[in-house]
């Protein structure tokens, strides 16, 4: 407890795009609410409060603390374990740190490849050395250090124990809000839950009514390629919505807005890999028992892993695009194991 | 998140039994180690192994320590669960346990039967048995439904297998719908002269049967008539037939052919399907003397009204008042339901043409064995004469078995009664010409009551029988007693020669082959095939009138080549089972049907156009999706798409396969 | 895996004793009727396939699939009826289409195809079983081991030693 007596809070982020913070300011007014019912003892990018600050808190003092951003760096990686030291409860903020998120599609290369594109393939890139990023880098005497940046990029989850899951990109302030209200007024679901509905995106689309009960699909169009009707279901349109996979809780954000929704609150709890289990679905609504016409329609879904796993790459049960063949390590393993 | 370890019934206390099957499994899994494995894993409390887990002893084993060790869950590895998942799951509902309570572990079938390395046989067998104890943690109790059945059956083929089931049936007092492509019923049977080796005329003890069939109260006789669609399940099955005009208003036709007659055609000129286009008949005709029921038929190919419709019409004339004949009469259907079905829908015979080097189609006294019985048949075409195509007598005939029968250029199996109907012909050509007769064979097969006696009376009759497969059939004479004459080259494997036999016809004993559409009826009936094309029993030895769709059973030579005796004994017991079926009232469903949470349901309707058996529906009041348990088939296709997990499967829920899936790899994990 | 299978040579990498693993998933009405023929024939197919029965191929969820791979499987084996003898009349259609968009995410995934294989297999084909696992065993000992679940070790070792690789709940069954 701070001296105050409020509950003391702290907010960080790691490989995120800064919308999280956004989300947090957009409670408007209803931040006084928080800040009123409690302290945010860390916020990097709203309060100047170093990192030793923290550390020098006793272990389990704050009552929450707030992760937003996927792992990619052993920074992130660092405050992730010290924030769950220092907090009660470590709430994963937005669909990086829940899912990995949009930065979390870089597992489909890695860190060499990675590397490689960004300091010597981008056009605009003069880079004749080759020079990458180093972790240590002497200069004028001193050490300068950068943080590891690793292979994968991992859900908060995936590096410590998470207890509680805020879903969005960005979470909206209506669960923000109310993730808040629960936090601080301890009634809480079960640990591990996400706090929004367990239902998926459908039942609160306003354009769910005009979905046709008997609806197969002979070909996927883009939002760019069609003129949408706003009143008139996504997927009726061919439009790939995911509204169908998707958790709810954001009241239809896009929809609303005549775009399709791309999955960022995650899956249900019943749903253990939600890109395969869109792809299930979306493959079901096809119009073809022929295999060539089936692959024809099939195929006029471009990028089907940045479709289907947009943000849930890191967490899918396969997590990354594979080396073929298997470094030396695991073939040795799986040959003994 | 949410995960069902409820077990529904305290903490697991599973049973796991492993079967010997006497050397079956034991012989190459180690029973001993798979038992002592098991034991260990976690939720057993009791693991055994026995000779034979299915026998009596067996089933009392898993009785006892249910009620003894108060298991909760048992676990049975032995055969096939398409064996004797049934027979465990009786085992534990006799002991107080739900039945479903329970997973059956394939170790025979899926493991000891196919591998060969004791080590590896065991290793797998220990990841199945992991996976099903991993997997009936989470079994929940299930209620079995049941719906009521339809008493009434449907048979489709009117040989003597479909007439005899039909019978059999509408004896029991049940209502039998009998459908029949053809004009007439009587099959292939009705075109037989005597029948092996009694030697009964086949018309004889056929014909009463016929004409039960045609008369009986609880039969309604569609011939002329195809089923062309099939919907429903078991006990409960809608089907539509299609009936062919037949010209002829059946209610008024008495069969008295006056028209035939009559007909504007003095002579008959149109090759008769029934004689095998041995004999002739006119537009307007009567397959059979005998045909049931007794109806013309008109067939519009060859009628002058409905070639050019400017015919007198003496045919309707001569119907007069009874005003039978009706040229405006159009294809109809006909929906009925039953309970039941049996198909009986024979075979077809071997084209000889197929077989250039026998010279059916080539020469003209070269005859299939079919041809020969119309031939020697008192009512065929020739009144029961054997004569050749000029009307002379053979005095040398040769009769060649196997006729794309035992040949991998062909069918590799044997037809089962050539050897016989060859036999029987040589006979009965030998007793109404007095010619010589050579039986050219691969092997004689006579293992039927009766057969050996018939074939040594033959042999001691003076018939020849010469060992070898035929070379060739030509007219190519070597020598001046060859002139004239039809020459059959063979190597007389006996006699270890080359022979070439001089005869004035030729017999060809064809095989019996899976009816030409064999293939589309079973996509109708949705049964299955092997791989020749006959019709698939559920099980060749336990369920061998049955199929794998229940409710639909299987008689005579539709699955497989059959004699009569055959046939009508496997009608007997499709006819059994189909009574016993229907006779129950009611017919126990399987539970795995797929049900939706409504909680769950966001309403998505994904699920809404996938189900073939629209037993999905979307309500509007609640704007969620609802499964009608009654029409549900438990397939499952509408889990696996439901996007956000909100329907799930009785049996196969998606936490119990993903524990099957953690348990067969938990090795490599 | 220990120890190579000996009824064959070891086609595997050289020098290990590594052998690949299937998890077949096989319709009751016509593969897993198939593989009992199959069994019931006493015909000969290597040991490497672990069969999970469903009662139509359309229940397969692709979630199985890479479940399937994400616990160790190298390859995954789906066997239903062949197209227009589903048991369930459309079955095999959803289990067709699914596959096939599955595999292009697969395949961008450094999933090799050989790794996913879909069969159509009817009741009358044992034969068919035991080649088609004969094939696959072949094919996935020229891929070499897919073994997700050592490659996952591999990657988080470059992370805090003693993270717990989190399973979602709801595949959880079975483990505790």
């Amino acid at each position: 407890m701070a001296q105050s007596g409020k509950p003391r809070v702290a907010f960080y982020w790691c490989a995120s795009c800064g919308g999280c913070e956004e989300a947090v300011v957009d409670l408007a007014e209803d931040i006084l609410g928080v800040v009123e019912a409690a302290d945010i003892a860390f916020w990097p990018v709203a309060l100047d409060v170093k990192r030793r600050d923290l550390e020098g808190l006793a272990d389990g003092s704050l009552a929450a603390a707030f992760i937003n951003g996927a792992i990619r760096t052993a920074e992130q990686e660092e405050m992730a374990h010290l924030l769950r030291r220092k907090a009660q409860l470590l709430i994963a903020f937005g669909a990086c740190a829940h899912l990995g998120g949009v930065p979390a599609l870089a597992n489909l290369w890695d860190r060499a490849a990675i590397f490689r594109k960004v300091y010597e393939d981008a056009p605009s890139v003069v880079n004749e050395q080759g020079t990458r990023p180093q972790e240590v880098v002497p200069v004028d005497g001193e050490r300068l250090t950068l943080p590891a940046f690793r292979d994968t990029v991992r859900a908060l989850n995936q590096v410590v124990d998470v207890d509680y899951y805020l879903p969005g990109c960005p979470p909206t302030p209506k669960i923000i809000k109310e993730a808040l209200e629960a936090i601080l007024s301890g009634r809480l679901p079960p640990r591990g839950s996400v706090l929004a509905p367990d239902v998926a995106l459908c039942e609160q689309c306003p354009l769910k009514d005009t979905k046709p009960e008997q609806l197969l699909l002979k070909e996927f169009r883009r939002p760019h390629e069609v003129l949408i009707d706003p009143k008139t279901c996504l997927l009726a349109q061919g439009i790939l919505c995911l509204g169908p996979a998707t958790r709810g809780g954001c009241e239809a954000l896009c929809p609303r807005a005549h775009m399709p929704c791309t999955g960022c609150f995650g899956p249900t709890s019943r749903v253990v890999d939600v890109g395969a289990k869109m792809i299930s679905a979306v493959a079901s609504m096809v119009d073809a028992t022929d295999p060539q016409a089936a692959e024809a329609i099939l195929n006029t879904i471009p990028d089907p892993v940045g479709t289907f796993y947009r943000y849930s790459l890191a967490a899918s049960r396969l997590r990354r695009r594979i080396q073929t063949p298997p470094p030396e390590a695991v073939r040795a393993q799986a040959a003994g194991g | 998140m949410r995960l069902e370890t409820q077990t529904g019934n305290g903490a697991p206390r599973i049973g796991v039994y492993v079967c010997h099957c006497g050397t079956n499994i034991a012989g190459m899994v180690d029973v001993k180690a798979l038992t002592a494995y098991a034991a260990t894993l976690p939720g057993v409390a009791v693991a055994r192994e026995y000779k034979y887990m299915c026998s009596d002893p067996g089933q009392a084993l898993i009785r006892s320590d249910i009620a003894e060790h108060r298991l909760n869950r048992v676990v049975v590895a032995a055969c096939s669960p398409l064996l004797h998942e049934h027979t465990f799951r009786g085992a534990v509902e006799a002991a107080g346990l739900n039945p479903y309570y329970f997973q059956m572990v394939s170790i025979r079938e899926l493991d000891s039967w196919v591998h060969t390395d004791p080590a590896e046989a065991t290793r797998k067998a220990k990841d199945l048995v992991r996976a099903a104890v991993q997997r009936v943690i989470l079994h929940k109790p299930l209620e079995t439904r049941s719906v009521p059945v339809n008493p009434n059956v449907l048979v489709v083929g009117g040989g003597i297998a479909g007439i005899h089931a039909a019978l059999t049936m509408a004896n029991a007092g049940k209502h039998v719908y009998l459908v029949e492509r053809e004009p007439t019923i009587g099959g292939h049977m009705a075109k037989f002269d005597k029948t092996f080796p009694t030697l009964d005329c086949a018309a004889c003890i056929l014909t009463p049967k016929m004409t039960a069939v045609g008369t009986h109260p609880n039969i309604t006789l569609w011939t002329y008539s195809e089923v062309e669609k099939v919907e429903g399940y078991v006990g409960n099955y809608r089907v539509t037939v299609k009936r062919h005009p037949r010209y002829i208003i059946e209610d008024l036709c008495v069969g008295c052919q006056e028209c035939i007659e009559a007909c504007v055609y003095k002579e008959a000129r149109v090759p008769d399907e029934f004689n095998l286009g041995l004999g002739k008949r006119k537009p307007i005709y009567l397959p059979f003397p005998q045909a049931v029921p007794l109806l013309v038929v008109i067939d519009p190919e060859t009628c002058i009204e409905f070639k050019s419709g400017k015919c007198k019409k003496t045919c309707v004339e001569a119907c007069g008042e009874r005003g039978a004949i009706d040229f405006t009469q159009r294809e109809r259907t006909e929906e009925i339901e039953v309970g039941a079905i049996i198909l009986a829908t024979g075979f077809k015979t071997f084209d000889a043409r197929r077989i250039p080097y026998y010279g059916y189609g080539v020469y003209k006294n070269v005859y299939t064995a079919l041809e020969v019985e119309r031939l020697i048949n008192a009512a065929g075409p020739t009144g029961g004469e054997v004569v050749l195509r000029d009307g002379r007598k053979p005095e040398r005939v040769g009769i060649i078995h196997c006729v794309g029968s035992r040949d991998e250029h062909y069918n590799i199996y044997c037809s089962r009664v050539c050897c016989m109907f060859s036999i029987k012909l040589a006979h009965l050509i030998r007793e109404r010409t007095g010619a010589e007769v050579y039986n050219f064979y691969i092997d004689i097969r006579t293992p039927g009551k009766g057969f050996e006696e018939f074939y040594r009376r033959v042999l001691e009759e003076g018939v020849h029988f010469i060992r070898g497969k035929v070379a060739q059939v030509s007219d190519w004479a070597t020598s001046p007693e060859e002139e004239g004459k039809l020459i059959i080259q063979v190597e007389d494997t006996l006699a270890g020669m080359i022979r070439r036999i001089p005869v004035d016809m030729v017999v060809l004993s064809g095989a019996l082959e899976p009816q030409a559409d064999a293939e589309a009826v079973r996509r109708l009936f949705n049964i299955s095939c092997s791989t020749e094309g006959w019709f698939l029993e559920r099980h060749p030895k336990l369920a061998p009138v049955s199929t794998f769709t229940d409710g639909i059973f299987l008689a005579g030579a539709c699955q497989g080549p059959k004699d009569i005796p055959d046939s009508v004994a496997q009608a007997g017991a499709a006819a059994a089972e189909a009574l016993a079926l229907v006779d129950a009232g009611r017919i126990a469903l399987e539970p795995n049907t797929a049900y939706v949470v409504a909680d769950d349901c966001s309403g998505c309707k994904t699920c809404i156009p996938l189900c073939p058996y629209r037993a999905i529906a979307f309500n509007g009041q609640t704007a969620k999706a609802e499964i009608t348990e009654a029409l549900c088939k438990g397939c499952g296709v509408c889990v696996a798409a439901c996007p956000s997990g909100a329907i799930r499967q009785h049996l196969f829920e998606d936490a119990e396969i993903f524990a099957e899936i953690a348990g067969v790899l938990a090795a490599q994990a | 895996m220990d120890g190579p299978h000996k009824e064959q040579p070891a086609h595997g990498p050289a020098g290990t004793g590594w052998e690949p693993t299937i998890v077949a998933f096989f319709c009751t009405w016509c593969t897993y009727t198939a593989a009992d023929l199959a069994g019931t024939s006493r015909l000969k197919y290597p040991p490497h396939a672990r069969v999970i029965r469903v009662m139509c191929s359309g229940r397969v969820d692709p979630q199985f699939v890479v479940e399937a791979f994400a616990r160790g499987a190298d390859g995954v084996l789906i066997g239903g009826c062949h197209p227009g003898d589903c048991h369930y009349q459309e079955g095999n259609y959803k289990t067709l289409r699914r596959v096939a968009l599955l595999r292009r995410v697969l395949g961008e995934m450094g999933i090799e195809d050989g790794r996913l294989r879909l069969e159509w297999i009817s009741a009358s084909e044992g034969e068919k079983v035991a080649r088609v696992i004969t094939e696959m065993v072949e094919t996935l000992r020229a891929l070499g081991p897919l073994a997700l679940p050592a490659r996952r070790a591999a990657w988080d070792a470059e992370v805090a030693p003693g993270t717990v690789e989190a399973v979602p709940a709801a595949a959880a069954g079975g483990e505790r």
